[in-house]
């Protein structure tokens, strides 16, 4: 949910309860005042009627309401001296509702000089508190819908103008990727909330960048200080070899000895290359024909297919020409050749499909689609593979990223299929 | 034939020299910049064997200084740095040869093997082999006179054994230069045991009188 939306439902149902609770204090304060002020104007009535009766006493005979809004009729001197003025709501026929209404009806008792005892009823229309009710409903209904409809509007224009560093700041970091060389901009904002909380983040990110490129250093390093004690340990072992020739055990405990190394070798250098594209330290391009590259590579296998009678193919559907580095090139291909060879079966079948902004590897193999999300991770690769580095399709990954290419992968049709594929050419 | 091994890291230096003198050849050694100006400057060698990054200074400038003084010597660069653009400017400079660590010492020994052979003048860049002739500038075998067709590979693969022989071959030292960097699943140098089986056929059919002998787990040997 947005947060605009939350405040206004916040909004909303706050509103709802202080609106209420207001209709009932403005309802009931109204009404106070209405009676007040009706009672006033039938005091004043009173006192005007009193005073015309006792100089035309033949107001005194008016005992019925008629046409008029007041009736008198004599009354004992004991009861009128009893009873104690009143105002009551009652209820009337009225000719032009053509129904009973309200009516507010004082009762009050009055002499003549003449010692003579009076009842006098003064009626009045009344406020009806039914429809005032229904009014006022109506009105506060109007009032929620205006006042939530404005919040809407307001909220949406402010919260937007307001937030919009935030907005901007989580478009930043959206579209922030640690590694890639893009500088992290935080807006500029004069809020000062604002101005903490980008600071903050970029603080965090420098530090992240800089363990990181720290990290990516330090796998260089380690890998490239590596590299020398290996070709040393390994020569070493190739003179102790050749001493060894005519004891087929000990020549044979020192090619496993060799065998592990040069796998060791090969992580090394794998990683070496892998922290070398990040870092992007191939920079030179050249216009790279990946159609001809291909087709030389595949000789390469050539053997190697031959030996595992794996059925090579490769479709040119156009030819696929971009400048790439070309080194990187060669090795993108070779990963992904191998990688189709290494994981097939004997007898099984590689298809390259070249058309003009990429290639696909398809290989057949294991009938299972592999899991997308981590086949590019480093040192992942499956338990029957335990020689191979695990990092072939991590350099394809880097390769890929450094290029701004895609690289996909999809199973159908029982084969495994790897898409590189560039942004159409500018 | 006099060779220089100029290379900061002792071990690799053992290890190389050991190896050259076993060939035969006569090697001396410089651990640094400075000592190996000076023995440049003295001697004349076949063949130097330079490692470019010494801890004083860089081999490439001993390469220059080299060829600014018309020296003759022919130049393998070793370098740990495995990236094109130090290797073009290694052969611009005239290097014969470059070769990135780590590396088979048989790898080295066809490389020093295949510079000396171009330094021999007269021409015929040949090795003779009993009743076997390699020609490397043909890339063509011949037995007892007669021209025997072999594909690339299988060149590839003759030669190595040529001038490794006698050696025992570790079988991805094989792989790796005749298949390249890139070829390096050790599960995978099965694939190289047929390609042997058939050059061994191809060879016994005409008579070539060599035998090329594998060694279970370990690799080849040519014996002569």
């Amino acid at each position: 949910m947005k947060l605009l939306n939350h405040t206004l439902l916040y909004l909303s149902a706050s509103l709802v309860f202080i609106l209420s609770i207001w209709a009932v204090i403005f309802y009931f304060g109204m009404m106070d005042e209405v009676y007040d002020s009706i009672d006033d104007g039938l005091e004043n009535y009173k006192m005007l009627i009193i005073k015309k009766a006792s100089r035309d006493s033949t107001l005194l005979r008016k005992n019925r309401f008629d046409e008029s809004n007041y009736a008198i009729r004599p009354v004992d001197k004991d009861w009128a001296l009893r009873a104690t003025e009143e105002f009551k709501d009652t209820a009337m026929y009225m000719e032009y509702e053509e129904d009973y209404e309200v009516m507010r009806m004082l009762t009050t008792y009055f002499s003549t000089p003449q010692q003579q005892y009076y009842e006098l009823k003064i009626i009045t229309s009344m406020v009806e508190g039914e429809d005032l009710v229904a009014d006022l409903l109506h009105a506060l209904l109007w009032l929620y819908v205006a006042v939530i409809a404005s919040a809407f509007v307001i909220n949406n224009w402010v919260l937007r103008k307001i937030w919009s560093p935030f907005y901007q700041l989580q478009h930043e970091l959206r579209s922030f990727r640690l590694g890639e060389d893009k500088a992290f901009n935080p807006p500029q904002s004069r809020v000062r909330e604002f101005q903490d909380m980008n600071q903050t983040v970029s603080e965090l990110l420098k530090a992240n960048i800089e363990v990181f490129q720290q990290q990516k250093q330090f796998i260089e390093n380690a890998s490239h200080e590596l590299q020398t004690p290996l070709a040393i340990a390994i020569n070493k072992l190739e003179l102790l070899l050749e001493q060894s020739q005519g004891k087929e055990e000990q020549a044979q405990l020192l090619a496993n000895a060799i065998q592990y190394l040069e796998r060791m070798t090969r992580l090394n250098k794998s990683l070496l290359l892998l922290s070398k594209i990040e870092n992007r330290q191939f920079t030179k391009e050249e216009e790279v024909n990946f159609n001809e590259r291909i087709r030389t590579q595949s000789e390469d296998f050539e053997e190697l297919l031959q030996y595992r009678n794996i059925r090579l193919e490769i479709i040119e559907k156009a030819t696929f020409k971009r400048r790439f580095n070309g080194d990187l090139a060669d090795v993108l291909i070779t990963n992904l050749l191998k990688n189709a060879i290494v994981h097939n079966y004997d007898g099984g079948r590689v298809v390259i499909t070249v058309d003009e902004n990429g290639f696909e590897v398809a290989n057949t193999g294991k009938e299972q689609a592999l899991d997308p999300a981590k086949m590019f991770n480093r040192f992942y690769r499956s338990a029957d593979q335990p020689s191979s580095t695990g990092l072939g399709l991590a350099v394809v990954r880097a390769i890929a990223q450094l290029h701004q290419a895609e690289i996909a992968y999809r199973y159908n049709d029982k084969l495994h299929r790897l898409h590189f594929r560039l942004p159409h050419r500018m | 034939m006099k060779l220089l091994l100029i290379e900061d890291e002792q071990g690799l230096r053992d290890n190389i020299a050991q190896f050259l003198q076993n060939e035969q050849y006569i090697v001396e050694m410089a651990a640094d910049f400075r000592s190996a100006t000076e023995k440049i400057a003295l001697y004349d060698y076949d063949c130097i064997l330079l490692d470019v990054g010494l801890p004083d200074g860089n081999g490439l400038n001993l390469l220059r200084s080299l060829k600014s003084n018309q020296k003759r010597d022919n130049v393998i660069i070793i370098s740990a740095k495995d990236s094109l653009d130090d290797k073009l400017e290694g052969l611009d400079l005239g290097a014969d040869d470059y070769l990135t660590k780590p590396f088979h010492l048989a790898e080295l020994n066809a490389r020093i093997k295949a510079v000396l052979r171009r330094k021999a003048l007269g021409g015929r860049n040949v090795v003779t082999v009993n009743n076997m002739e390699l020609d490397f500038d043909g890339r063509t075998l011949w037995i007892e006179g007669v021209e025997i067709h072999l594909n690339r590979k299988e060149f590839d693969i003759l030669s190595f054994f040529v001038v490794n022989k006698n050696r025992l071959i570790y079988k991805s030292a094989l792989a790796e230069h005749v298949w390249g960097d890139h070829m390096d699943n050790a599960d995978n140098f099965d694939f190289i045991y047929s390609q042997i089986k058939n050059l061994r056929k191809k060879l016994k059919e005409h008579g070539a009188n060599l035998e090329i002998q594998a060694i279970y787990g370990v690799g080849y040997k040519l014996t002569v």
